[in-house]
């Protein structure tokens, strides 16, 4: 076997940063003074904040520290299924900090703003292209935030046709956030099981859906990596009965130019720019959510909308029918310049491609890891593949076991117990972007890590050992919450 | 690797996807541009916008001008914060966990609170957020909010609110521009009730007197805000009893970005926290017994909880966090008071030369680094005017409160001088 990526190394400790400094140090430059200091009303003066006084060096340092216990993708694979951690441009990076957008003000008069409005309105369409909908919103600011804003979309909807309904359709392939974002709305969750295909049957959802649930949030491709070879007969059940048919696009990456998602079926649909348009996450943010509807769901987007007249760009609130607003002005602009970015640099056969080669990637590993480790549904797979550790089982060694052994070998963890519906769920996505010899080294490490879990399965058990901390007391945490120092 | 996988085209890979929900045209997106070409496309776009110093612009409203030190944007490019995904494997998350760790540190000692979180999108959810976690707490059904409140932030509220059946209760604004609170003796049935401080017009609201007034009711008392920075010179929210308080980050280190990516700050009393939503992060140790932090109380969270769950927030915007912390350490705690002065002298020399000027101030109240004029009728033709001169003299008010015709909301922060405040202030005159 190739040496793999992980090692042990020189890694700094790092205090917290009041535990640092000194009081009187500064990093930072005050600008020169050219206006007299003003009286503050006596009442309303406070003391300022109690922050540590730092040097630029104590800083420098915390920080760099800091970073360098991180995993990221820059620094290997990332292979966290349904989370599309794809290499992320660093061009993007360049364009979305151009100081014209970078200190754009958001309520800039219109005639001065039209750059960026232009950039908005055209990555409106290209979304609404790629996904094969009619009409697309920006506003959202993460997926969660996409998928709350096509519930209330569709409650909007339904009212609007005469009772907004009850209950919402989740089946047990979706994604996690899906029942929060529905409840938010007032939709009660009722779960639908997947079938042993590990796909909706249209018969189960057929007996569920009536005249008080207002649809379904299906994930297509889902949480299995499958895709829903039925969506269009249960899209034609629910529509029969006056519903509609949310779609959770994150994962997009495996079907650009592959399926037009309206001829699917589909109503309401958001999508990850973080994810599918190689925005970086960023420890977790900040992403964004576009919403793409149908023509019929188009007049409740939220305002303003980006519109064009005589050549010129502006932001309309002509809508009486919008849902309002979910962002204080316009969402997260830094990320969909990034996205815009991604797609003018892919063009039409790019984006297409990459969702074959994130397939590919996908169905390579399956073949690969197939009885190494238990493949609960064996079937071609989409942009992810789902294994489970009942072949570990005799040696008592876990999933979670084996994905912190993996972290020694110098691999980010794939997505572990999820979905709900496999049982020690080790969920790999690989995305486009890993070349065959890192997917090559991946898969070796991962079969050598069932070997060790039967020959030396203490030794899974006692991992990671390379990491700056080992495994972390989680229970203690939650048991006693100390949540600022 | 298709030889591998026993398939003999890309196309097939995707055989087992039924024909008819297969897409059949090519995508009509324009065709893929080099890096050369994308830079020149991109480089039209962003030089058509206004932007300092080509001009001045006077404008606050909930997105400020400060200057970014350049310890910001460097440690915050770091490849290992900017491509990592959510800390879910602690191990090899360390740094972003001490990072927010140390964020909700810093937050909780800004807005005087005892726990607070990195979750929230921007100051408009996550007074939506705070709202509905007052509605949990109080089990009530009606909020109070005040109208100086940032107006785009109320009509978030009002879209979250839409589907749930809760109301919400506007309280006026007096004649000095704080908040009117003489009906909420009157309303025993509140959750919550919201004031912004500073609030939209810039003016510091009287919070110990919402306090006071909410006495005996059940109501948590909700502070927001949009400049944080103000708590350098002003008492925070904590200080003034708020139960929750929350709001917009953008002022600490964050570029401005045509209103997004932004930063909810969101904090409150230690009491309520199983109630917060979003995501925190806690200390503990590892198995070798040394300090470190993890992803904590998540049994409140939409993965664990699902349907039951206090939000559906899975993301927390870590990156803009991190760039409240860094710049928050940057300035420490003297350079933060230090320029929170500033901000508040600018703001004072532009209110006086206007006044020389003869121009009216229709609210009497303490303010910070914003402030509304109100200006002669016909003003509209002069704001036109100083546009071609490149300066862009604040926000009109009239799309948000009818009633407030000619008035416009300026805004100097420590990025405009004196110089730029009497060009202003001449132009004007002319």
């Amino acid at each position: 076997m190739k040496e793999t990526p992980g090692t042990t190394g020189l890694i700094f400790n790092e205090p917290l940063l009041w535990e640092k400094g000194k009081t009187g140090r500064t990093a930072f430059s005050l600008p020169r003074r050219d206006v007299e200091r003003q009286p503050v009303d006596k009442n309303l003066k406070g003391n300022g904040p109690d922050f540590p006084d730092l040097s630029e060096v104590d800083i420098v340092r915390h920080y760099i520290r800091l970073s360098q216990w991180n995993f990221s993708v820059d620094s290997g694979m990332y292979p966290l299924g349904s989370c599309t951690m794809k290499y992320n441009p660093k061009t993007n990076e360049r364009q979305s900090a151009l100081p014209g957008f970078a200190m754009a003000h958001p309520l800039l008069p219109k005639s001065l703003s039209q750059g960026v409005l232009q950039l908005m309105y055209e990555l409106e369409q290209y979304l609404t292209e790629i996904t094969g909908m009619d009409a697309t919103t920006l506003q959202p600011a993460a997926g969660a935030h996409g998928e709350l804003t096509g519930m209330l979309l569709i409650y909007a909807y339904l009212k609007s046709k005469g009772t907004p309904r009850s209950k919402i359709l989740v089946p047990d392939t979706a994604h996690g956030t899906n029942p929060a974002s529905a409840s938010l709305c007032g939709y009660r969750s009722i779960p639908v099981k997947s079938n042993e295909r590990g796909v909706l049957s249209p018969q189960v959802v057929d007996e569920l859906m009536d005249e008080d649930t207002a649809g379904i949030m299906v994930t297509n491709p889902n949480t299995l990596g499958l895709f829903e070879e039925n969506i269009k007969a249960v899209a034609d059940i629910v529509h029969a009965r006056g519903g509609l048919v949310y779609c959770d696009g994150a994962n997009m990456n495996a079907v650009m130019g592959i399926v037009n998602m309206r001829e699917l079926g589909i109503d309401v649909l958001h999508l990850n720019l973080h994810k599918t348009f190689s925005s970086p996450h960023g420890g977790g943010g900040p992403g964004s959510g576009p919403v793409c509807v149908r023509k019929e769901l188009e007049p409740f987007l939220p305002v303003p909308r980006v519109m064009t007249k005589r050549g010129k760009y502006e932001l309309s609130e002509d809508f009486p029918d919008s849902i309002g607003k979910v962002h204080a002005f316009y969402g997260n602009v830094g990320v969909m310049i990034r996205a815009y970015s991604y797609i003018m640099s892919m063009g039409p056969d790019g984006l297409k491609k990459a969702s074959q080669l994130a397939v590919l990637n996908a169905a390579y590993i399956k073949d690969n890891l197939k009885g190494t480790f238990h493949l609960p549904y064996d079937r071609p797979c989409m942009h992810e593949c789902v294994f489970s550790d009942k072949l570990q089982e005799p040696y008592k060694v876990t999933t979670l076991d084996m994905v912190k052994r993996l972290m020694d070998y110098g691999f980010h963890p794939p997505t572990i117990y999820f979905p709900l519906v496999v049982p020690g769920a080790i969920m790999i996505e690989p995305t486009e972007t890993e070349s065959k010899e890192d997917i090559d080294l991946f898969i070796e490490s991962m079969k050598a890590i069932a070997k060790e879990a039967r020959e030396h399965p203490e030794m899974l058990h006692a991992a990671p050992r390379h990491t700056r901390r080992r495994r972390l007391d989680e229970t203690a945490a939650a048991r006693k919450p100390c949540l600022s120092g | 690797m298709l030889k591998a996988v026993r398939i003999d085209s890309l196309e097939g890979l995707f055989a087992h996807i039924p024909d008819d929900c297969r897409r059949n045209e090519n995508l009509d997106v324009p065709a893929h541009l080099t890096e050369w070409e994308l830079n020149d496309h991109m480089d039209t776009l962003a030089g058509s916008m206004a932007i300092s110093p080509d001009y001045k612009v006077f404008m606050g409203a909930g997105s400020y001008e400060h200057f970014i030190p350049a310890t910001v944007p460097f440690l915050l490019g770091r490849s290992e914060f900017v491509t990592a995904y959510t800390p879910y494997q602690p191990e090899v998350s360390q740094g972003t966990l001490q990072a927010i760790y140390e964020y909700q540190t810093l937050t909780c000692r800004l807005l005087g609170m005892e726990v607070a979180n990195a979750s929230q999108y921007d100051g408009a959810s996550a007074l939506a957020e705070a709202m509905l976690m007052a509605i949990r707490i109080s089990r009530k059904k009606t909020v109070a909010v005040s109208r100086a409140v940032h107006p785009l932030y109320r009509r978030v509220l009002q879209t979250y609110f839409e589907p749930t059946g809760f109301e919400i209760r506007e309280l006026p604004y007096l004649s000095d521009g704080t908040t009117d609170l003489s009906s909420l003796k009157d309303m025993n049935d509140l959750g919550g009730v919201a004031v912004q401080s500073p609030n939209f017009f810039g003016c510091m609201e009287n919070v110990p007197a919402v306090k006071q007034a909410l006495e005996n009711q059940k109501a948590l008392l909700v502070v927001s805000f949009s400049e944080p920075l103000a708590y350098g010179l002003y008492k925070n929210p904590g200080q003034c009893g708020a139960d929750i308080a929350c709001g917009e980050g953008q002022s600490l280190g964050i570029p401005r970005t045509f209103g997004g990516p932004a930063l909810g700050m969101f904090a409150s009393k230690m009491k309520y926290v199983r109630n917060m939503p979003g995501r925190l992060v806690g200390e503990t140790v590892d198995l070798d017994g040394r300090r470190g932090h993890v992803l904590t109380l998540s049994t409140r969270e939409q993965h664990i909880r699902r349907e039951k769950a206090t939000s559906n927030i899975c993301t927390n915007h870590s990156l803009c966090a991190l760039a409240a912390v860094m710049y928050m350490a940057t300035l420490g705690g003297a350079g933060f008071k230090e320029l929170a002065q500033i901000n508040y002298d600018k703001s004072e020399y532009l209110k006086s030369a206007l006044t020389r000027a003869g121009f009216k101030l229709p609210f009497s109240r303490a303010t910070f680094n914003e402030f509304v004029v109100e200006f002669p009728a016909g003003f509209k033709k002069t704001y036109q005017r100083l546009l071609k001169k490149k300066i862009i003299a604040g926000v009109p008010l009239d799309d948000f409160y009818p009633e407030l015709k000619s008035h416009y909301l300026l805004c100097a922060t420590e990025t405009i001088t004196k110089a730029d405040i009497d060009t202003l202030v001449q132009e004007i005159k002319k």
